[in-house]
């Protein structure tokens, strides 16, 4: 029977390569589609990692939102524009170097900051949400973090308001319905009711011959 | 046994990923759009990994309120582009320079 702890940490490994392979496929695909559905492999096996790490509702709302919504939206908007995808890769080749030794140097000075060895001695120890996880985080958003809950909605309704007037456009040329002037109008300006004096056939018949 | 520095070296590489993807797309809106939800998630690793280990709720109620700025903010990006796409037809960067910075 294989130990638990082990079985924890080889899950840890292969779900950390599938994100780091998954990352580097995102910012080194030609196709931005596929860059994009890259990412969406990144977060799901975050989403794992997370699992591993026994936060259960950020796992699951990182699915349902980010993958769900977000990541959908990059999809619809990555395949609605028709990109030119050869020029845009025209600086790839010569901007890598940089990119590696910033990359490389970051990520040298980030691991001797951690200090990968003092801090073998944290492990995982007693889940601090214990049972669920999610009413643990729900008590603390309600109660200590309500106000920041409140203004977190405020910015996603901020959020939808702009994204909405970014992209209105005004289209010339084309009839369509307004509500508010057909409210507006006076029946006197459509029908006019004229008074006359009555016609007699006797009269009107001659009118109707044709004149020679 | 999974210790503290497993989840903070994961996410000091997916971010150092997103610099490189940063500097190595730099005519692609999309991709470096893409680069900073990378390095969101990289810190979401670590706040998630501060939070269980730290046996503090404060870190997770972070990366709810990230994910929400995160969300706001790709929708806004997202709507930018598609309004400079429709007026300048293209999503490099090099050639967004009207307002000459």
């Amino acid at each position: 029977m294989i130990d638990p702890n082990l079985f924890q940490l080889i899950c840890f490994y292969v779900f950390s390569t599938v994100t780091v392979l998954s990352a580097l496929a995102v910012i080194s695909l030609r196709n931005s589609v596929h860059a994009v559905l890259a990412l969406v492999l990144t977060f799901f096996s975050t989403a794992c990692i997370w699992m591993l790490a026994e936060a259960e509702f950020l796992a699951i709302a990182l699915i349902v939102v980010y993958v769900g919504a977000v990541m959908v939206l990059f999809l619809f908007v990555v395949m609605m524009l028709d990109i030119d995808q050869e020029r845009l890769r025209e600086g790839f080749v010569r901007f890598l170097p940089v990119g590696l030794v910033v990359a490389v140097v970051m990520l040298v000075e980030m691991l001797g900051l951690i200090g990968v060895r003092v801090m073998h001695a944290q492990t995982l120890g007693a889940n601090p949400a214990g049972a669920s996880n999610t009413a643990w985080l729900g008590k603390a958003l309600y109660t200590q973090y309500l106000l920041p809950f409140e203004i977190a909605a405020l910015i996603l309704t901020v959020g939808v308001v702009a994204a909405v007037a970014l992209t209105l456009r005004e289209r010339t040329g084309v009839k369509r319905q307004q509500a508010s002037q057909q409210v507006q109008v006076n029946p006197r300006d459509r029908v006019r009711v004229v008074k006359m004096a009555a016609e007699h056939p006797a009269d009107a018949a001659p009118a109707q011959e044709p004149k020679p | 046994m999974i210790t503290l520095s497993h989840f903070i070296v994961l996410g000091a590489i997916l971010f150092c990923i997103a610099v490189a993807g940063l500097f190595i797309n730099r005519k692609n809106v999309i991709v470096l759009l893409m680069a900073i939800e990378l390095m969101l998630l990289a810190v979401n690793i670590n706040f998630v990994a501060f939070s269980r280990f730290g046996h503090d709720v404060a870190g997770q109620v972070f990366v709810f309120f990230i994910l929400t700025v995160a969300a706001a903010e790709s929708a806004i990006g997202l709507a930018i582009l598609v309004l400079l796409f429709r007026n300048r037809s293209t999503v490099n960067v090099a050639e967004i320079d009207s307002m000459k910075g």
